[in-house]
């Protein structure tokens, strides 16, 4: 395999980078409302209900609009016994990264993407990492016991699934013989889909563990511990920490679409139509997000542990054993 | 200076100084913190000299899981908000002593080792290919070796958390029976 430049943005016309950051800005302010919306009108008619029907006029599209409108009038309080600063800087901390990772995705072919890395795959998961700690920040830092229960049970999560998340991740890595978001796609046959079946799993299932969503939705337990990192939080602060929950979803949907379900790879006009396969995977994707959310109890933290050291662990270990007997085989 | 070498040399300046703020500061969590900024400083100095696979990876371990863990350590113990007053050691003169001499040994041999040889910066030369190639043709034996260093640490970490595996009384083990074989240990 040839070596990949480094980074292809040098070179490219200043207009073309200008044009390629508003898109994933655009991508980034919509995508997360958009799939905000579709989890609340979902999971309502999986549960019988409606969902929201009155903001905006059409079945109530509008609802998040509004929501925002509400959060920006909140008043902005800060517990005093708080950590000023790290406070303040937490819900940053954890937003930011899901949007550096937005940068790398492919969504078609021929540099439809708006920073193709040499190392994307590493790039995408370490700066994911990072938005974990603008959590475990905010348990911290706002001075109060369920907070702090909240953040270690954010830190604990993270411990356990960054390893298979990586392994699976490596798996597709080396199947395609590059750390590059956009040779994987480029290398991606149809058979790799049996083929990398089981670290496509662990890669999901650890991805939505790392976001903390429901069922592992540990650290966040509303029952037991109120609302764990974010309890002190409101207006504005909250209304980015839900945003970022939305986008790793985003971030986390488009990387399993690209990594292991073939990214812009449709089945015709792959070249035309790129982008509208990646948006249809991830939209599928995200659909699952919601459909476990509404399907499955919250696991305890024993139970979240051993799924993660008992099943997955083994399990990514065993999808890199087969890939690469298969790759020296073939 | 060109534009790359003032950008490493800014990233330096933010390492080291908020490496002395790790040290420095009273409060533990905050000392984590700095860490995060310390370990990132660092990661840029790499990218800068074009080893981005190296710089990445310096993130997503440092930087996602050793500041986890020893934030989730400090979490787990105390987690004070505010200064804690017990932090400073009577060794620290001691340990700045060693700091400091080990720094001046490490300048010396980069000084003494290249002058001002430079080393051409080549663009994808410290990509995952050029890395890989390297690790596993040249340096191959030593890799090796470390990784038996760390299978060794990795078997004496699950020894010492494992609270069923005892040492063995000295008369047992001479007849060769487990203690938890009879007694339901």
């Amino acid at each position: 395999m040839s070596a990949r430049p480094a980074c292809r943005m040098t070179g490219v016309p200043m207009l073309e980078v200008v044009v390629k950051l508003a898109l994933v800005a655009a991508a980034f302010a919509l995508l997360p409302l958009l799939i905000g919306q579709a989890e609340h009108k979902v999971m309502a008619h999986m549960q019988g209900r409606l969902g929201p029907m009155y903001a905006g006029g059409f079945h109530g599209w509008a609802q998040l609009v509004a929501d925002g409108v509400k959060f920006a009038q909140k008043e902005d309080v800060v517990p005093r016994d708080a950590d000023q600063w790290v406070f303040k800087l937490a819900p940053g901390v954890a937003l930011v990264p899901y949007l550096l990772v937005l940068l790398v995705i492919p969504i078609g072919p021929g540099g439809q993407v708006a920073l193709d890395l040499g190392p994307g795959i590493f790039f995408a998961l370490a700066v994911m990492g990072v938005g974990v700690i603008g959590a475990i920040m905010a348990g911290w830092a706002s001075a109060n016991k369920y907070s702090l229960l909240g953040g270690m049970r954010v830190a604990a999560q993270l411990m356990s699934y960054e390893l298979p998340m990586v392994f699976a991740a490596s798996s597709v890595a080396m199947a395609a013989g590059t750390l590059s978001l956009q040779g994987v796609v480029e290398e991606w046959r149809w058979w790799w889909l049996p083929w990398q079946a089981v670290g496509a799993v662990v890669f999901f299932v650890a991805g939505l563990a790392e976001l903390r969503r429901p069922p592992f939705d540990m650290p966040v337990a509303d029952s037991e511990i109120i609302f764990g990192p974010y309890t002190e939080y409101g207006g504005l602060r909250f209304a980015l920490f839900l945003l970022a929950e939305y986008a790793g979803i985003v971030v986390l949907c488009g990387l399993t679409a690209v990594l292991f379900l073939g990214g812009w790879k449709g089945p015709f006009l792959d070249t035309e139509l790129g982008w509208l396969w990646t948006m249809l995977k991830v939209g599928a994707l995200a659909f699952c997000v919601i459909w476990l959310r509404v399907s499955y109890p919250r696991m305890r933290e024993d139970q979240l542990q051993k799924l993660a050291w008992a099943w997955l662990v083994p399990l990514s270990l065993a999808q890199l054993a087969l890939t690469g007997v298969l790759k020296v085989v073939l | 200076m060109s534009g790359p070498e003032v950008v490493f040399t800014l990233l330096g300046v933010v390492a080291v100084g908020s490496a002395i703020l790790v040290v420095t500061t009273r409060n533990l969590v905050h000392a984590a913190l700095w860490l995060v900024v310390s370990f990132g400083a660092l990661a840029g100095g790499y990218l800068v000299l074009t080893a981005e696979f190296v710089a990445w990876v310096q993130v997503l371990i440092y930087v996602g899981a050793v500041v986890v863990l020893l934030l989730f350590g400090i979490m787990l113990t105390r987690a004070p908000i505010g200064e804690s007053t017990d932090l400073d050691s009577g060794n620290r003169w001691a340990a700045a002593a060693v700091a400091v001499a080990t720094a001046a040994v490490l300048v010396t041999v980069m000084v003494m080792g290249f002058r001002d040889e430079r080393m051409p910066l080549r663009d994808g030369g410290g990509s995952a290919e050029e890395l890989g190639a390297a690790v596993f043709r040249t340096w191959v034996l030593p890799f090796e070796v470390l990784s038996v260093l760390l299978l060794a640490s990795l078997i004496g970490a699950i020894v010492l958390s494992r609270s069923d595996i005892r040492a063995r009384p000295e008369s047992e083990a001479r007849q060769g029976t487990r203690p938890d074989e009879e007694g339901g240990g």
